[in-house]
Formats: C-alpha cells, structure tokens, sequence
C-alpha cells in the first residue's frame, strides 16, 4: 500500500514537529499585529494632538470620552436601539433572502423573470432609498428596520441564489445516486450564503449607524466608531472561525 | 461463465443527446448477472459512462428500456452504487462522513452506522484515518473512501467509471490487486468500465467489447482464469496474452472506424 507507507508512530512524529512550527508561526504573526497595532495608535495619538479637537480627537481623548459616555448610560441607550433595530433587520432580511433565494434558484419561471430585478436592486446603493424610505415609514425605528433589512435582503439573497446554483455539478450528481440531490443543492447554498455573506451586512449596518452619530461631538463620534470598528473585527473573526468549521478545505494552507 | 440470474437487462436502450445532435447509444442490448464482474471497454466516447448514468436512472432513455429485476429502472436504485473516475468526494465531509454518506440518508439507526462504516473503512484499508478531509488524502486514498462510500450501503449492484484512471501507474496496481481482494468476497453484478485491457481481464468474468458510437455490444469474451486471482499469476498464464491480443484487435477495428468518422464529420 504506497499510499499509507508511513508507519503511524512516523506519521504521529510528522504530525507533531508540524503543529509545533504552525504554533510557532501564529506566535510570531500575533507579535506582528500587536507591534503595528501599538504604532498606529501612537501616530493617531501624536498625530491628533496636533488637530483642532473640533476636527480629529488623539486615542487619549476617546478613552476619556468614552469613560464618560458608558459611565452615564448614554453608550448603553444608543447601542441598545441600534443592537434592536440591527437585529430585527438583518434577521428579516436574512430569513427572506435565503428563501427567495433558494426559490429563484430552483424554480426556473423565477429564476428567468426576476434575476434581472434582483441584480439591478443588489447594484443600487440601498442609501439611494432612504429618503424614499422615510417619506413612507417616517423617521422612526421602522424606517431604520426597513432599511437594514433592504441593506441584508439583497446580498443574501444572491449569495443563497448563486451558491444553490454553483454547486459542482459533479458532485450534485453523487448526491442524486443517493437519491438526496436537492438537499446537498440547498445546504451547500445555505453555507456558501454564510461564508461569503454577512460582512456586507455589518459593514453597510456600520455606516449606517455612523451616519445617525453625525450630531455628536468628535471625541464622542469616535466612541461609537471605534465600539463599531471593535465589533467589527469580532464579527469577522467568528466568521472566520465559523468558515474553518464549515469549510475547513478552503483553509489549506502550505501545511 | 454468468451463472447467475438475470440481475440487470438493458433493452434496445438509445441515448440521444438532442442538443448536441449526439447518439450515445442506439439499439443496445446486454444483460448482466447476479454475481459476476463485467468490464466494458470500449474506444473513447463511445457512450459507456453514459450507459452507466442511464442503468443508475440518473439519465433518463431515449428509447427502449433498462430492467433491474425485472422493474424498470426510473431513479436511482437504492440497491445500486456508483463510484466516479472523478472520486467525487465531499470535501466538507471527513473520511468517516463521506463513507457514511449513503447509510445516513437511508435513515439507519447510528450505531449500526458507525459498525458498518468501521469495517469497510477497515476492508479499504483506511481505518486510522477516519476524521482526516479528501484534501488530506492521496489520490489513492481518497478512491477507497468512494469504495467505501459504494460499498456501506451494502448495494446489489456496483457501477464503476474507470475508477482508477485518475491514479498513477503504480497505485493503480496496488489498488487494483486490493478490489480484486475485496470484490471477490461479496456476491454483486459489478459494472466496471475501462480502458485498460489488463484490467479488464484481470478483474473481469466478461469483457463486453463496446462499438464506436453509436455504441452497441460487439462482442463478449468470456474471461476463463480461476478465481481467486492475482495480476502476477494472470500475467503468466499461457492464455492471457492471446485473449488481450484478442480484445486489442476487436477495440482496434473500432478506433479505425472512429477515426474514419472523425475525418469525416
Ligand atoms: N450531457 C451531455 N450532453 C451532450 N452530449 C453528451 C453528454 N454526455 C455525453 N455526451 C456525448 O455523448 C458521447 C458519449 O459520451 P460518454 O461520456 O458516455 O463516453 P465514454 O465512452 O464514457 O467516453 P470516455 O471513454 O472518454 O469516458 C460523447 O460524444 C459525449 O460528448
Ligand atoms: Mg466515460
């Protein structure tokens, strides 16, 4: 047997010496990030200081600032609003994406008489709608529902579509000689949909919600700015993480 | 050689790919047995993995008919299997999940999942290796787990697309000595489709010699070597070298006729 040569306490050893040099690496790629994590935040610092308050705030300002802000409950109010409304939107919007979605890409009568629609509202920029969208809804918390759920819709509509229908055609037909075609179509599509997905959500979310912190004072502005930015890189990491789960064969690297 | 009963019966069966203006295969007829190994060869795009396709019911005919047991065939059969040239692996799945693949969807009860899936991991050679992923795994590796994946559900009938015509020289032996091992121990119709002579012969009872498309039987050869079999005992056996000189010559006649047709067309 050429293939499994090795004897396994040979293979156990390899495997071993390998795990040890990867810990290594990851080691000294967190070292990496640290040290320019820190030099940025010092520019800003040395930089900022150097601004008018009314334009730019240093890292120090914002720490105050935001002592402040969480200390009298304000941070907690404003964050709880938007956490509703994010929730509530992108969970609609979610939830009727995948279903269009995997309807669109099964039903050839869909597929044919609303692709088109659907890309030309994926392309435009949902930001377009929101006049339009409080002229109908008003200025409440409604308004702000419909439109992360508009800003949700759309790629994940697509991205449900797209990854029911790029299934490798090989292995859908595997799939058929067990009598369980449709199933592997739409799981796959579903985690191609969570993979790729969501980061437009919460980056478009993102925006949103610094748009609405616009009438706050600049050290205050970035309080909100940088909770986001840090839920941000949370978000993106359990996607990530979640993503090695769900396809671990998408995270071969060179070991 | 067939001893057994009639297990598949492949009536005046025509495949016409409409759009592309292809005749796959027109007026074939061929039974196969209970218990028997069958190797078709035939020259290159003659219509055999289509012909597989159509007897698994993933490909629906053009005309005539395709009996297993005497019922048409109209879906995939629970009783058949397939194992594909291309593997076909699941790369999210583990070795484990992909060879327990087909008892999962017919609902069996876990425990007797993870007992049968030990041991064909086991007959492929592959235990110890049951949470590694495709990508981890040589090609010869991952072409035992689909041998595995075929072979848990315990099907009636295997259908094999030259399976081991993505593996090199060397592996290809090794792993064809191995499903000489484990095909002999079960009783299947086994359909293997080839391109290799020695192959066919090596493992075969019969080799059905396929035409030039539009492919219909041209000639079966019955295979005499006793079983249990191994390459080196049939490689030195005083007849194998007339019947490969045998089967050359019918595929030759063959690709000439493609040849010609090819030119022309
Ligand atoms: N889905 C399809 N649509 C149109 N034409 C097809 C389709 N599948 C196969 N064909 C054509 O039918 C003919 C037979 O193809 P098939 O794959 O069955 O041949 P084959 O004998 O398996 O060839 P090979 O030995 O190269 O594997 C070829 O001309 C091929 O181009
Ligand atoms: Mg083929």
């Amino acid at each position: 047997m050429a293939d499994l040569a090795l004897p396994f306490t040979r293979r156990e050893a390899i495997q071993a010496a390998a795990d040890h040099l990867k810990r290594r690496q990851r080691r000294h790629d967190l070292a990496v990030r640290f040290t320019a994590a820190a030099v940025i935040l010092a520019l800003w610092e040395i930089g900022g200081r150097q601004i008018s308050p009314f334009l730019f705030a240093p890292p120090s300002a914002i720490v105050v600032a935001a002592g402040q802000v969480i200390g009298s409950g304000e941070l907690w109010k404003y964050l709880q609003v938007s956490l509703r409304v994010f929730l509530i939107g992108t969970t609609l919007g979610t939830f009727v994406g995948i279903l269009a979605g995997i309807a669109m890409a099964r039903v050839r009568l869909l597929d044919l008489s609303l692709e088109p629609l659907v890309i030309a509202l994926y392309s435009t920029p949902m930001v377009a709608l929101i006049p339009l969208l409080v002229l109908w809804l008003g200025f409440g918390d409604s308004a702000k529902v419909a439109v992360i759920f508009l800003f949700t819709l759309f790629p994940v509509l697509l991205n449900t579509y797209q990854g029911v229908k790029s299934v490798d055609p090989k292995l859908l037909e595997v799939a058929r000689s067990y009598r369980s075609g449709v199933r592997l179509a739409i799981g796959r599509g579903l985690v191609g949909m969570v993979v790729a997905d969501l980061y437009t959500a919460v980056s478009g979310v993102g925006y949103l919600i610094v748009r609405y912190a616009q009438n706050l004072q600049i050290d205050r502005l970035f309080v909100p700015v940088v909770v986001l930015a840090l839920m941000g890189v949370t978000l993106v990491q359990g996607l990530r993480w979640l993503e090695a789960r769900v396809a671990p064969w998408q995270h071969v690297r060179d070991d | 050689m067939p001893q057994g009963r009639v297990k598949i019966r492949v009536e005046r069966a025509a495949r016409i790919f409409l759009r592309a203006g292809v005749v796959a295969f027109e007026n074939l007829t061929l039974d196969l047995y209970d218990d028997e190994i069958a190797c078709l060869v035939g020259p290159s795009g003659c219509g055999k993995t289509t012909l597989l396709r159509c007897i698994d019911g993933l490909l629906p005919l053009s005309d005539g008919q395709i009996l297993l047991e005497g019922r048409p065939v109209r879906r995939p059969p629970e009783k058949m299997a397939v194992v594909f040239q291309h593997f076909g692996l699941f790369p999210w799945g583990s070795v484990y999940a992909n060879a327990a693949y087909g008892l999962k969807l017919s609902g069996a009860p876990r425990d007797r999942i993870d007992a049968r899936v030990s041991a064909v991991l086991k007959l492929v050679g592959l235990d110890g290796f049951t949470q590694h992923y495709p990508y981890q795994l040589s090609g010869g590796m991952q072409q035992r787990v689909g041998l595995a994946r075929a072979l848990a559900t315990d099907p009636d009938v295997l259908l094999m697309d030259e399976p081991f015509a993505a593996l090199d020289a060397q592996t290809r032996e090794i792993l064809q000595e191995e499903m000489l091992r484990i095909l002999e121990q079960t009783r299947k119709t086994i359909v293997f489709v080839t391109h290799s002579i020695d192959e066919a012969l090596l493992l075969g009872d019969r080799v059905i010699v396929l035409t030039a498309r539009p492919a219909r039987v041209k000639r079966i050869i019955p295979v005499p070597f006793p079983r249990p079999r191994n390459l080196a005992a049939i490689r030195a056996d005083p007849g194998f070298g007339g019947l490969r000189a045998r089967v050359w010559d019918l595929l030759r006649e063959e690709l000439r006729g493609q040849e010609r047709e090819d030119a022309n067309g």
